[in-house]
């Protein structure tokens, strides 16, 4: 008997023109070319300095401005092309970027050329170190993102969790006068509104999404409240906290550019890149990493094996607050004094970086990063007296954060079991 | 148990098995009595607990995590980490582990591989291994052969003797009598939580269902010969995708006619769901057409097909059949609930809606407490035979039935059956899809085996099981002319063009005129 076995062609079915590269390279040849064309055509013929340091001295990289605008407005159009010729999927990524940098380079060599005589350039160390002063918030709201919904409970209440941090640490470091102590305060104030999240949604079951939302609300109410009643009529002996300084690292600090952008900054940047690298490593190469996946992608799998899927969820999302929580603290232990709702938002863009970066801790301190950048972007704009107007400049981040999870991120996949609560049996 | 035995237990779905076994294995907690291990009584208050006494299990929807690679999921729970405290994995370790246990049992699996692209054939294996690598001397197999081909299951049962044969006890748990008899070396039978007998590896297979089912059971379907009339369904060229935009359904053609039963063979995952879900308007079709009596239905909506004539089964009952917290009586009317005399404009009319109710439950015998509730309260079977209410209740051209009989028990299955084959009887064509070859060999007129989403061959009933089983596993050559239709097959000279502008160009098409 002669067996003959079912071959592997299959019928061909031609795709659609319009794939997904396709239509964002469209997009990106479409603003490349209005970027050539508006800000080459509004850019002066004045030079664009890009200063390596934090005035109009030193080395700089400089361009005649409308030059600059047109030629980077070209090279974003030459990406989305490329897209749109249909490239190899790997591809993808890397001709995005450029086509990204691209407009941005063009606006800003608009920008920069644009503005009043003796302000044509842009310091590299400011925009680098307020881009990391920006995100940091961001960088520690994500983090905490990744380590709950990778053990499978949705955090909404990053928010609340970075607002608790900020006003613990503020509250407890004046008091105590000691701004180590008010930092474990603010570890612990986020682990508390952690704690509700947990007991209501693991044990309570309730809604992972809707309980972070009464938590975001808990917190402004509850710190507003205590705002209100002790630190405003009384702010020397409860809203004077005591700030970290700048640690700038020895050797490290003296590389230019990065130097003073990155190793002269507080303990709070130092703690954000070093928890980025050892949640990134504890994720996935430790025997915790292995089993908090686990319990998110497949709890019943786990359970199956012996892992104590609620006891870990509990764990994770603790230790999600208490980073969450040092987020908040630098704010109030490093840059500012206690204010009423002072995160603003801050922590549902951490949740728009956690699915940018597609929950892995280095995509998001990546995410974190690029919206962070266009926060101080719209800073250094209204610096320099730009045209737009500054609530135009004020809307960037969020703006930005909008075209980049609805538009960007394509088929991101969450952990599969993100939200949905565990019943054994 | 004794040591390297096989033991079966047999009982019908939901008679207590996988429960049983699940308060074994620590998932549950028994309510009362007691588990006794070598001599002495094991309290399991969890798997942890299970695993450390020696018990492993291989669960029915396999419990691997689908994003992890294979030796990942094989550490998982029993992690080999180096640098203490911190517990860094020891990935190498783990593979050696997996390569060492695959080859002592013959079990071959790449530790490398990410599970969620491996066949379910190769999943099970992954379980087995994953179960062996903690030193089990009692493996406990749930349902492992719902969902291999007949050679896969072969495969297996070879691997459980040699298991059994280096000293290891199975428990085994099924509903088929035929690897019972093939393998076990005791049988026990469960029916509604109570051991009702047990048995030698010699008893008949209808004493077995006997014990099962708790009285005689016809294990054949009665039938008369079929009477096929006109074409009612044509399928032509059909070319559909997956979830994961993966080729799932490749260039099918098949023809229905009224008054037979033509039943879809094939492993699970092989493109049934996808062809049904396509001809339901569920799916985009990519490719070909579908032709309900002559007219174009595909790229019609859902609702528009169904009331074109045609009755839908869909496989899953609690997701797309039944809305499980509404009542029975509005079950009932899920389909035809905005027409007279359920409803005229924005009013629904309750009394209507439970008059049909009053009428249909006893009619197809469904076991309710009352019309008014819950659906998702009833037994698998019951709630199947109100969606079998529903779809038969309107005039119908096509009866389309996915797994019509799952997780179903014997009784419903005797009643379902029938009723499909009254419908067959009264004109109407039928399109069984089922992953129970027996089901499909005992209700079908024609069996079309379907592989890797394509139809291999179409065969009548009468032939062997073995033969559709290696059509089942995509071997074509020993059925050569059997079949009435070739193998969907449109392989033109060259190969396909992703250019080629219209379905008329296909060359399968050209070959066949």
């Amino acid at each position: 008997m002669s067996t003959v076995t079912a071959d592997d062609v299959a019928v061909a079915v031609r795709p659609g023109f319009w794939t997904r590269d396709r239509k964002v390279g469209a997009g990106a040849v479409l603003f490349g070319v209005v970027a050539a064309a508006l800000f080459g055509a509004l850019a002066t013929g004045a030079d664009a300095r890009f200063t390596i340091s934090e005035d109009a001295g030193g080395a700089a990289v400089a361009i005649d401005g409308t030059l600059g605008a047109i030629l980077f407005g070209l090279i974003a159009a030459a990406a989305g092309a490329a897209l749109l010729a249909g490239v190899p999927t790997r591809w993808f990524t890397p001709l995005l970027g450029v086509a990204v940098v691209g407009v941005v380079l063009s606006f800003l060599c608009w920008q920069v050329s644009a503005a009043p005589a003796g302000q044509n350039f842009m310091p590299l160390v400011n925009i680098v170190r307020g881009t990391f002063i920006l995100a940091l918030p961001l960088i520690f709201g994500s983090l905490a993102g990744v380590l709950c919904e990778r053990s499978g409970v949705v955090n909404v209440a990053i928010e609340g969790q970075l607002l608790m941090g900020a006003f613990c640490g503020a509250l407890v470091g004046t008091i105590a006068a000691n701004a180590w102590v008010g930092l474990v305060a603010a570890a612990l104030g986020g682990a508390l509104i952690s704690l509700l999240l947990a007991v209501f949604t693991i044990r309570y079951l309730v809604d992972q999404v809707v309980m972070g939302i009464v938590l975001n609300l808990f917190a402004v109410g509850l710190t507003g409240f205590l705002y209100e009643r002790l630190m405003q009529p009384d702010a020397a002996a409860y809203n004077q906290p005591p700030r970290f300084e700048a640690w700038p690292i020895p050797v490290l600090s003296d590389i230019p550019l990065l130097g003073p952008a990155l190793f002269s900054g507080t303990i709070f940047l130092y703690l954000a890149l070093v928890l980025v690298v050892v949640i990134h490593v504890a994720l996935f190469r430790t025997r915790w990493g292995l089993r908090t996946r686990s319990v998110g992608e497949h709890p019943t799998a786990a359970d199956t094996l012996g892992v104590k899927v609620l006891a870990l969820r509990y764990r994770n999302v603790l230790l999600a607050g208490m980073v969450a929580g040092v987020g908040g603290a630098s704010y109030t232990l490093a840059l500012y004094t206690f204010t009423k709702n002072m995160i603003g938002g801050k922590g549902f863009i951490a949740l728009a970086a956690l699915i940018f970066g597609r929950w892995s801790p280095t995509g998001a301190l990546l995410a974190a990063l690029f919206f962070g950048f266009a926060d101080q972007l719209g800073t250094y704009l209204s610096a320099i007296n730009s045209k737009i107007p500054s609530e135009f400049l004020a809307m960037l981040p969020y703006l930005a954060t909008l075209l980049a999870v609805a538009g960007l991120v394509g088929k991101v996949r969450a952990p599969a079991a993100d939200g949905k609560p565990y019943i054994k049996g | 148990m004794e040591p390297g035995e096989i033991h079966a237990l047999l009982g019908e779905n939901g008679a207590g098995k996988s429960t049983l076994m699940n308060v074994l294995y620590g998932l549950l907690q028994p309510d009362e009595g007691e588990i006794i291990v070598d001599g002495r009584p094991l309290r399991v208050r969890g798997p942890g607990d299970a695993i450390a006494a020696g018990i492993g299990m291989v669960h029915q929807h396999f419990m691997l995590v689908p994003v992890f690679t294979v030796a990942e999921n094989v550490m998982l729970g029993a992690e080999q980490v180096r640098g203490g405290f911190l517990g860094f994995l020891d990935r190498r370790r783990a593979r050696r582990q997996v390569i060492e246990v695959s080859t002592r049992y013959n079990l071959r699996v790449d530790p490398d591989a990410v599970v969620e692209d491996l066949p379910v054939g190769v999943q099970q294996r992954v379980e087995i291994v994953k179960a062996l690598t903690r030193d089990v001397d009692l493996l406990i197999l749930d349902e492992p052969t719902a969902v291999l081909t007949p050679q896969e299951t072969e495969e297996l049962l070879a691997v459980m003797r040699a298991l059994r044969e280096s000293g290891k006890s199975i428990v085994f748990i099924t509903h088929k009598l035929k690897e019972v008899k093939a393998i076990a070396d005791r049988i026990t039978v469960i029916r509604r939580g109570r051991v009702v007998g047990t048995a030698g590896p010699d008893a008949s297979e209808d004493e077995l269902a006997a014990l099962m089912v708790g009285r005689t059971v016809s294990l054949l379907v009665d039938k008369g010969p079929a009477r096929p009339g006109a074409p009612v369904l044509e399928i032509e060229g059909l070319v559909v995708d997956d979830d994961r935009s993966c080729r799932a359904v490749d260039g099918v053609d098949l023809t229905v006619r009224a008054g037979e039963v033509l039943g879809i063979a094939g492993v699970q995952g092989n493109g049934q769901t996808e062809l049904i879900e396509a001809l339901m308007g569920l799916r985009p079709i990519l490719r070909g057409s579908v032709r309900l009596a002559g007219e174009r239905i595909d790229g019609w909506p859902t609702k528009r097909v169904l009331r074109a004539g045609v009755g839908y089964v869909p496989e899953d009952r609690s997701v797309d059949g039944l809305v499980r917290e509404f009542s029975v009586a509005e079950n009932l009317v899920l389909d035809i609930y905005d027409q007279p005399p359920f409803g005229t404009g924005l009013v629904l009319r309750p009394d209507a809606i439970a008059a049909s109710a009053r009428k249909r439950i006893p009619e197809f015998d469904v076991r309710t407490p009352s019309a008014e509730a819950a659906v998702g309260t009833l037994s698998g079977g019951n709630q199947q035979k109100v969606i079998i209410a529903r779809e038969m209740s309107r005039p119908l051209k096509l009866f389309v039935a996915a797994q019509p009989t799952r997780g179903v028990d014997v009784g419903s299955i005797e009643f379902i059956h029938r009723r499909i084959v009254h419908e067959r009887d009264i004109g109407t064509a039928v399109l069984l899809v089922s992953s129970e070859l027996d089901e499909v060999i005992g209700l079908a007129d024609r069996i079309a085996v379907m592989y890797r989403g394509r139809i291999l061959g179409i065969v009548g009933p009468e032939t062997p099981r073995e033969e559709i089983g290696l059509l089942m596993a995509g071997i074509t050559g020993a059925v050569d002319g059997a079949g009435e239709a070739e193998p969907a097959r449109p392989a033109g000279p060259g190969t396909p063009t992703p250019t080629g502008p219209a379905p008329a160009d296909d060359p399968g098409n050209e070959e066949a005129r």
